[in-house]
């Protein structure tokens, strides 16, 4: 399928910049180029079909389903579905958290769908295809799906809502007005244009990050030696998956930029676990998320919230690390 | 007249929005009064969980995504 992008790869870098194929950079400037046009392929591939499912589910339809149907133990599940194919935006998180919790769905669910969002998106999902294929990727989705199932229920089980901020709390004693909303009553052929402009907008939103990525994993694949982290981070050293998630959770990095740098970690030798592990601490923990949940949540909530997720992101990197 | 808000936290989209009906207004030469809303309290008194939205008369008319000028005109009538 992304034959010819090699082609053309090929072609721009040995034909027209006359680079040779044995030297480092024409290897390095080789996978950029090719990389870089994949991956800005699937991103406006996946981030316009998702356009199109969430024309069809809202995240208020996603909150009203939630709200109206008993599922049995299931809503930890259904809300962290919903977190992944709900497209994240950190200025969101605080507007839907009130939201869930207003519609008098129970914390432990809100924080599943907490959870998941970030670590699950469009565009982590279509770095993750473009780079390291479909199976890691889906192994990559369901278990962040699952991490967020059991964040929030282990969250649940806690009883945590005392330490909510004292207007979060007033806000759930008096249920305020909902105020009228007109649903949207264009047909998907004339919401389209739109999907595809937004679609458009988001690639070139990232665009700069991922070149960014790809041009530190491109020049580092070119230099850093073959078994450099093999010898200082890998599968048999018992400590490496906590290094490495402890090491992530203070970084805030761009998903796009992120990926393609954990790409020659992997090249180089770091199991694809411990490098799972590293980018959902990277992108589902983060200081700014944590100022801004800072607002619905108490300190001592907002620290149970990160360790719990911590301590579930490790293990799930131990578990990869066994099965892959 | 009519009052237009636009709720957002700040984020980009919600300033791209905010440009987007001051230019809705200009073009069409609209009587409008329009307000940012930024507080967080205010704007979940509305049951929005996807910003940025836009509220015209207090009925809210778009959340979620940015509208581009030619629709924000067409609301304004």
């Amino acid at each position: 399928m992304f034959d010819w992008i090699h082609y053309f790869a090929d072609w721009l870098i040995y034909g027209v910049f006359q680079l040779s194929e044995e030297s480092k950079l024409g290897t390095s400037l080789n996978f950029f180029v090719y990389d870089t046009l994949k991956i800005l392929i699937l991103l406006f591939v996946i981030v316009f079909i998702m356009g199109i499912v969430n024309a069809y589910f809202p995240v208020e339809r996603l909150r009203d389903y939630l709200q109206r149907k008993k599922l049995y133990g299931l809503e930890y599940f259904f809300a962290s579905l919903f977190g992944s194919i709900t497209p994240f935006c950190s200025c969101s998180s605080v507007p839907l958290f009130i939201g869930f919790v207003q519609g008098g769905i129970p914390l432990g669910v809100t924080l599943s769908f907490l959870i998941t969002s970030p670590l699950v998106n469009q565009i982590a999902i279509a770095m993750f295809l473009g780079i390291f294929g479909l199976k890691a990727t889906l192994i990559y989705a369901t278990s962040g799906i699952l991490l967020g199932t059991f964040g929030g229920w282990f969250l649940g089980k806690l009883k945590l809502e005392h330490l909510l901020t004292d207007w979060v709390k007033e806000i759930i004693a008096n249920k305020a007005n909902a105020a009228s909303f007109e649903e949207e009553k264009r047909t998907l052929v004339e919401r389209l244009p739109e999907i595809t402009r937004e679609a458009w907008g988001i690639v070139r939103g990232v665009l700069l990050y991922v070149i960014i990525g790809i041009g530190i994993g491109a020049a580092m694949y070119g230099y850093v030696p073959e078994d450099f982290f093999e010898q200082h981070l890998s599968k048999d050293k018992w400590w490496s998956v906590p290094l490495a998630v402890v090491l992530a959770v203070p970084m805030y990095a761009n998903v796009a930029a992120i990926v393609p740098v954990i790409q020659v970690f992997v090249a180089k030798g770091i199991p694809l676990g411990t490098a799972i592990a590293f980018m959902m601490a990277t992108v589902g923990l983060s200081i700014p998320e944590g100022t801004l949940l800072k607002k619905v949540m108490s300190f001592k909530l907002l620290m149970i919230f990160f360790a719990t997720i911590t301590v579930f992101i490790i293990i799930s990197g131990y578990l990869f690390n066994l099965i892959l | 007249m009519t009052t237009i808000k636009i709720l957002g936290t700040g984020c980009a989209k919600c300033k791209s929005t905010y440009n987007n009906v001051l230019k809705a207004i200009e073009e069409s030469g609209a009587q409008a009064n329009v307000i940012k809303v930024e507080d967080i309290t205010e704007i979940m008194t509305y049951n929005v969980m996807s910003t940025p939205a836009l509220v015209v008369d207090e009925v809210i008319k778009i959340k979620g995504r940015v509208p581009d000028v030619s629709e924000i005109k067409t609301l304004l009538g």
